[in-house]
């Protein structure tokens, strides 16, 4: 027994992430001689065909809860006990928001060591050594891990989906008894979508809109310049959150990832959550009026700059270009 | 209600961080400041006690860190709270995560809070974990990332962006909130608060005031080591225009969108 997977699902279908995450935890699993299982945690959707689809994704087995969905407490419990019960020697989560909480609460829990933001993870000396980036990417840190179990979060897109080939997952159910205090918070309402519906993710050119737009109507510029190029418009988690912009269009961290062939950021300084979003992209263009915007470290063109009045300028010069 | 509101002073945003090569720690000499995430757990905090849905009596700032945090907490005054609790002791040095959390924990029972309020990640760590670590540790529900926060009928009625849109959440009390820095823009502090900060009370709390055992805290009583710190793969640097004049600057961004063939 060696590493205890979270993949996370919602109406039925399991998270890109966590199957990125289950992909690795395999992999990992068979370089320190051991297996990988994973854990799912919810209602009647988790069917025993669909838990049983995750073995194609290389783990042998698969646990599953019945609690509530959506919150992390209720995992932390569940998880907590398949470790003590079976003796799993780590604990992987793919990026997002869900395997942060989970994996923080089983390190108290557990009094395990816990890293996060990680983007490679490699088996040394029998032991897993996890790579994060900190300090804004500036330096690289390998991390090992003292005692059991070592907790590994994953940043968002770290670890590729990958099709093993193995046959259906063994599906065990576990009876779990929740902890009071995980019983407290509970769900109102999950994954409402706010703002049109908008698909980003085909679009070979997008020009993305941040805080540096000043106000909502801002991305009016954004969408003549997308216009001109034939694209369409993203935005960044401060700005959806502030109502400027539909949820659908948001890139990063609890957004899309997208990897167009242009990625056009127009006042969006470029933190790790927006980054992580978009960073493969063929292309990056950014327009800042900040030099010491972050984003500048990964675009491939940088305008230091007022976008008040670059941006219609340049929509217009695009347009006379294309004809 | 009590509220307590984790803060953290962090190295300016103008200094360039590093990591201490000898010690593998992070390297916090330099100016400081209060974590600028903290601020709007600070705000979140003074808006519930000037919502009026519920008595709030106190507002205590909590920081675990080396002496020269309580300007953080003189910050963390000015901006609202009544007092602050400073947790500071050598044996805390090079604490993880998991003791950080843990001390964290101690120090927060001996005050009881109804809520306890953090920023939603450190600007030098990184690491958007600690409310749920002590969360797990003091037995409360937590929630992080929360953009909206109503208190209805002794509950709390959360709002956050998770991974398939928003989610509203119920969370009875006493809890654990981070909050995200959408939720609100921090107010400034006013002279008056800023120069009364330093008269309002201050604990000081070593860990053996609060019951933290001696082997879980520091180095060793972290469970994570940093074994090799190294720079990033290097990516060549892109092509920086100053915009001077914006036709010249235009004429080159569509030159250089030509160029790679995505004007077609």
């Amino acid at each position: 027994m060696s590493i205890l997977v979270y993949a996370l699902h919602y109406q039925g279908e399991f998270n890109k992430n966590s199957l990125g995450a289950v992909s690795e935890g395999a992999r990992l699993a068979g370089e320190l001689g051991g297996e990988a299982a994973a854990v799912v945690v919810g209602g009647d959707d988790l069917s025993d065909e669909l838990c049983a689809s995750l073995g194609n994704y290389g783990v042998t087995k698969v646990y599953r809860a019945r609690a509530p969905e959506g919150l992390a407490q209720p995992v932390v419990d569940v998880m907590a006990k398949v470790i003590q019960d079976n003796g799993y020697k780590y604990a992987l989560f793919g990026g997002g928001l869900l395997g942060f909480e989970i994996g923080a609460g089983l390190t108290a829990r557990l009094g395990a060591g816990v890293t996060m933001e990680v983007t490679s993870v490699k088996a040394q000396d029998g032991k897993l050594v996890a790579e994060r980036p900190i300090l804004q990417d500036s330096a690289i840190v390998d991390v090992g891990y003292v005692g059991e179990p070592g907790i590994i979060i994953g940043r968002l897109n770290a670890f590729d989906i990958k099709e093993a080939g193995g046959g259906a997952a063994e599906v065990v159910d576990v009876d779990v008894q929740l902890e009071d205090h995980s019983t407290k918070a509970v769900m109102v309402e999950r994954g409402e979508q706010r703002g049109a519906d908008v698909n980003i993710e085909d679009a070979e050119i997008l020009v993305a809109g941040g805080r540096g737009l000043g106000k909502a109507e801002g991305f009016e510029l954004c969408e003549s310049l997308a216009d001109a190029l034939g694209g369409a418009v993203a935005a960044t988690r401060a700005v959806v959150d502030a109502g400027w912009y539909p949820y659908a269009a948001q890139i990063g961290q609890t957004g899309k990832t997208v990897a167009p062939k242009l990625y056009l950021a127009a006042g969006i300084s470029g933190a790790i959550q927006h980054k992580v979003g978009m960073q493969n992209s063929e292309n990056i263009v950014a327009i800042n009026k900040d030099p010491n915007a972050p984003i500048f470290e990964f675009s491939d063109l940088g305008v230091v700059g007022d976008l008040n009045k670059i941006l219609p300028k340049l929509t217009e010069a695009v347009k006379a270009k294309k004809g | 209600m009590k509220i307590c509101v984790l803060v953290k002073e962090v190295p300016d945003a103008a200094v360039e961080k590093r990591m201490d090569p000898g010690s593998k720690r992070l390297d916090r000499s330099g100016e400081k400041n209060l974590n600028p995430f903290d601020t709007h757990a600070i705000e979140a905090a003074m808006q519930i006690r000037e919502g009026g849905a519920v008595d709030v009596d106190e507002i205590v700032a909590v920081t675990m860190g080396p002496e020269s945090a309580f300007r953080a907490l003189h910050k963390a005054v000015s901006l609202g709270a009544d007092r602050s609790v400073h947790l500071s002791d050598e044996a805390l040095a090079g604490s993880d995560v998991c003791a950080t959390g843990y001390a964290l924990a101690r120090v927060l029972e001996s005050e009881s809070p109804d809520l306890v309020l953090l920023g939603q990640q450190s600007d030098d760590g990184e690491c958007y974990t600690i409310g749920a670590v002590v969360a797990d540790h003091l037995k409360m529900p937590s929630l992080t990332q929360v953009i909206k926060i109503d208190v209805e009928g002794g509950k709390l009625r959360c709002e956050r962006q998770a991974e398939y849109g928003y989610d509203t959440v119920d969370v009875e009390l006493p809890a654990v909130i981070s909050v995200g820095d959408a939720i609100n823009e921090p107010r400034y502090p006013s002279l008056k608060a800023i120069m009364g900060a330093k008269k309002k009370p201050l604990d000081t709390k070593a860990t053996g005031d609060v019951g933290i055992e001696a082997d879980r805290v520091g180095e060793q009583g972290s469970r994570t080591q940093v074994l090799e710190i190294n720079p990033p793969p290097q990516k060549e640097a892109g092509e920086i225009i100053e915009d001077e004049d914006t036709n010249e600057t235009v004429e080159k961004v569509v030159a250089w969108l030509d160029e790679r063939k995505l004007l077609a």
